[in-house]
C-alpha cells in the first residue's frame, strides 16, 4: 500500500507521545499514513508553520487555538483544535532556597493537597512571587493563576515566559521562584538540584486539558479523510499508551535520539506517575499524572475552549462573551464525532458542559450506551458553565 | 532621511550571527547588535528598545517575544509579528527560511521589507553551507568506516582489497542497502568478536 505523508510538528516533552508512538509502533500506516515528524523549538514556531502551511498539523498548548481565534496572535489562517492529545502532565516546582524555607516552617511536599502547598508557599514566599510558564496562553499560566488566586497572595504574582529547556537554568539564575512546565523539564531541574516539586498540575485541577491537535481549517475542508485518518491514528495512540504497561516502552521510544534525546529514566518519570520531587530522592506516586485516552481524555468539550477564553479575555481586557463564542467554533466536536465514531470512541451527549463538577470518574450516558468520564473538579470546588450550548 | 533603525538580532551561534549582522550592514547604515545569551532577554530588549528584532524561528526563546509582543503598558514599546503587516510573500519566504522577526508598531513596511530580504538571503545561506558541510563530514566517517571494514574483510579472508571492496558492494546490493551500512554493521560486528 501506497502511505500518504504527513507533516506534524511537536515540541519535545512527553505529551508529544501520541504523535511519536503512532508514527513508531504503525498506527499511522495502519490508516495509510507515513508522518514526518518534526521536532521544534517554540510554540510560536508550531503556530507559524502551520499558518505557513510548512506542516499539516501540529502538537499545541490547548489555549493557543483559543487565543488565535480571539485575535491575540499573527494574523494566519484558521487555526482548529480536532481532539486533545493530553490531560494533565504538568508538575509545579519551586527553588532550592524555597524548598528549604518551606521545610523549615513544617511544609512536608506531600505532593498532593494543592491548597496545603499553597499556604505553605505563602508564608515562605519573597513579596511579589515571580513565576515561570512556557507560554502566555498555556494551561500551566492559567493552573498558576488560579491556583495562587484561591490560596490568597496578597500581590498578583508576576508570570514570566520561559522556554521549556531553559527552565532549570532560569531558576539557578535567580530569575524565577517557581515555575509550572510539562515533564520531563521539571524533572530535570529537580536532576540539576535546583528545583523540588510542590505539586502535580492533576492536584490544582483534575484534568487539565494540555496539548491538543491542532489543524488549519482550510485544510480540514480540503482533505476530509486525511484529517480523519490522522485523528484515527493519534487516538489509537493515545489508547495504546494509556495501557499502563505500555508507559515504560513509550518512555524508551521517547527517550530516543530523534525526539526527546535524554535518558528514557527521565521520560519515564512523568509517563509512569513516579515522580523524584526532591533532588535528595523522595518519591512521589501520582496516579493519572498524565492521560492520553481514558475517560473521554482527547474529547475537545467546547466548554473548555469557553472556560480558556473567558480567563484570557479578562487578562487582555477583551469582551468575555465574544471571545468564548469565538473560541468554541474552534473546537470541532463535530469532526471528533465524524471521524472517531466508526473506530469506537465513546461520544458524549453534548459538546460542552459544566467544567470541574466531577470529583471523582463517573459514568454517563453516553450516545450509545454508556461512557466513563475523568474527574475533572479544581481543588477549590470552582465550577465553570459556559454561557451557550455550543 | 529616515533615522537609523535599530535592529537586534537573536543568535546564541556566533558563526552564524556574524554573517547576518554583515548582510545587515550591507543594506544601510542602522544599529545593530547582537544578543547571545539566552536568560534575562526581555531585559536586554527593554534596554536596546530595538525597531526590529530577529530570531531564528525554531530558536526557544521567541515564545518570551512572544510575549512582549502583546504586551502594551504605558512604558513598554509595542512590538508587533510581522507577519501581522506584511504581504504573504514576504512571510512565507521567511518562515521558510526558518527566521521570524519582530517590529515595532507603526514602521513602514518599505522600511522593514529589504531588512527583511537581507536576513532571508543570509540566513538561506547558511543553512547550505551548514549542509554541505555536514555532508562532507559525513562522506569522510563513511569512507573511513569502509576502510576498516576493508581491512577486516582482507585479514579475515585473506583477500586484497579491490576483492574486499567488490565483496562489501555485492553484499550491500543483495541486502538492498548502502555500502556505508554494511561496513558499518560488519566494523561492530568485528568489534564484538573480537573482544575476548
Amino acid at each position: 500500500m501506497r502511505l500518504t505523508s504527513v507533516r506534524l510538528g511537536y515540541v519535545p516533552l512527553i505529551d508529544a507521545a501520541p504523535l511519536i508512538v503512532a508514527a513508531e509502533l504503525g498506527f499511522a500506516a495502519e490508516e495509510g499514513l507515513e508522518f514526518s515528524l518534526l521536532r521544534l523549538g517554540a510554540w510560536a514556531q508550531a503556530r507559524d508553520m502551520l499558518g505557513a502551511g510548512l506542516i499539516e498539523a501540529a502538537h499545541m498548548l490547548a489555549p493557543m487555538p483559543v487565543a488565535q481565534a480571539m485575535g491575540l496572535g499573527p494574523a494566519l489562517p484558521d487555526l482548529d483544535l480536532v481532539m486533545f492529545l493530553s490531560q494533565g502532565g504538568q508538575a509545579v516546582a519551586v527553588s532550592a532556597a524555597l524548598a528549604a524555607r518551606m521545610r523549615d516552617l513544617g511544609h512536608d511536599f506531600d505532593f498532593r493537597d494543592a491548597r496545603k502547598a499553597g499556604e505553605a508557599l505563602r508564608r515562605a514566599a519573597p513579596e511579589r512571587l515571580r513565576v515561570g510558564v512556557p507560554f502566555h496562553f498555556s494551561t500551566q499560566l492559567e493552573l498558576m493563576q488560579h491556583w495562587l488566586g484561591v490560596c490568597g497572595f496578597d500581590a498578583a504574582p508576576e508570570v514570566v515566559t520561559v522556554p521549556p529547556p531553559l527552565m532549570a537554568e532560569s531558576m539557578a539564575a535567580g530569575e524565577v521562584d517557581a515555575f509550572c512546565v510539562g515533564e520531563p523539564w521539571a524533572s530535570s531541574a529537580v536532576d540539576r538540584g535546583v528545583a523540588a516539586l510542590l505539586l502535580p498540575g492533576t492536584a490544582v485541577w483534575a484534568s487539565p486539558p494540555e496539548k491538543g491537535l491542532v489543524l488549519r481549517r482550510d485544510f480540514i475542508a480540503a482533505e476530509p479523510e486525511m484529517t480523519g485518518a490522522l485523528m484515527r491514528a493519534i487516538w489509537r495512540a493515545g489508547r495504546w499508551l494509556d495501557e499502563r504497561e505500555n508507559r515504560d516502552t513509550a518512555a524508551e521510544i521517547l527517550s530516543r535520539r530523534e525526539y526527546l534525546d535524554l535518558p528514557a529514566e527521565l521520560a519515564e518519570r512523568g509517563l509512569t506517575g513516579r515522580l523524584q520531587v526532591t533532588p535528595s530522592g523522595e518519591i512521589r506516586h501520582v496516579p493519572g499524572f498524565v492521560a492520553f485516552h481514558a475517560g473521554a481524555a482527547t474529547f475537545p468539550w467546547k466548554s473548555l475552549a469557553a472556560l480558556f477564553a473567558q480567563r484570557i479575555a479578562r487578562r487582555y481586557g477583551l469582551q468575555p462573551d465574544a471571545a468564548m463564542r469565538r473560541a468554541m467554533a474552534h473546537f470541532r466536536t463535530d469532526l471528533y464525532r465524524q471521524h472517531l465514531r466508526a473506530a469506537g470512541a465513546a461520544l458524549p451527549g453534548a459538546s460542552a458542559r459544566l467544567e470541574g463538577a466531577l470529583t471523582e470518574d463517573r459514568e454517563v450516558g453516553a450516545e450509545k450506551g454508556q461512557m466513563i468520564l475523568r474527574a475533572d473538579a479544581f481543588f477549590d470546588g470552582t465550577v465553570f458553565e459556559p454561557p451557550f450550548a455550543d | 532621511m529616515d533615522k537609523r533603525l535599530s535592529i537586534v538580532v537573536i543568535e546564541p551561534d556566533p558563526e552564524r550571527a556574524a554573517p547576518i549582522v554583515d548582510g545587515l550592514r550591507e543594506i544601510g547604515d542602522h544599529d545593530i547588535r547582537i544578543i547571545s545569551e539566552e536568560t534575562g532577554l526581555a531585559r536586554h530588549i527593554a534596554e536596546f528598545r530595538p525597531d526590529i528584532v530577529l530570531i531564528d524561528l525554531a530558536n526557544p526563546s521567541r515564545d518570551v517575544l512572544e510575549e512582549l509582543a502583546l504586551a502594551s503598558g504605558p512604558t513598554e514599546r509595542p512590538v508587533a509579528m510581522f507577519v501581522d503587516r506584511s504581504d504573504e510573500h514576504l512571510t512565507r519566504a521567511a518562515v521558510e527560511a526558518g527566521i521570524s522577526a519582530y517590529v515595532v508598531d507603526g514602521l513602514r513596511p518599505d522600511r522593514i521589507k529589504p531588512i527583511l530580504d537581507a536576513a532571508i538571503a543570509r540566513f538561506h545561506m547558511f543553512q547550505r553551507m551548514r549542509a554541505e558541510l555536514a555532508a562532507t563530514r559525513a562522506a569522510l566517517e563513511e569512507r573511513k568506516v569502509i576502510d576498516r571494514a576493508k581491512a577486516v574483510l582482507m585479514k579475515a579472508r585473506g583477500i586484497d582489497e579491490e576483492a574486499a571492496y567488490a565483496l562489501l558492494r555485492k553484499t550491500a546490493m543483495d541486502q538492498g542497502k548502502r555500502v556505508a551500512e554494511i561496513a558499518q554493521q560488519l566494523v561492530l560486528a568485528a568489534g564484538l568478536l573480537s573482544c575476548g
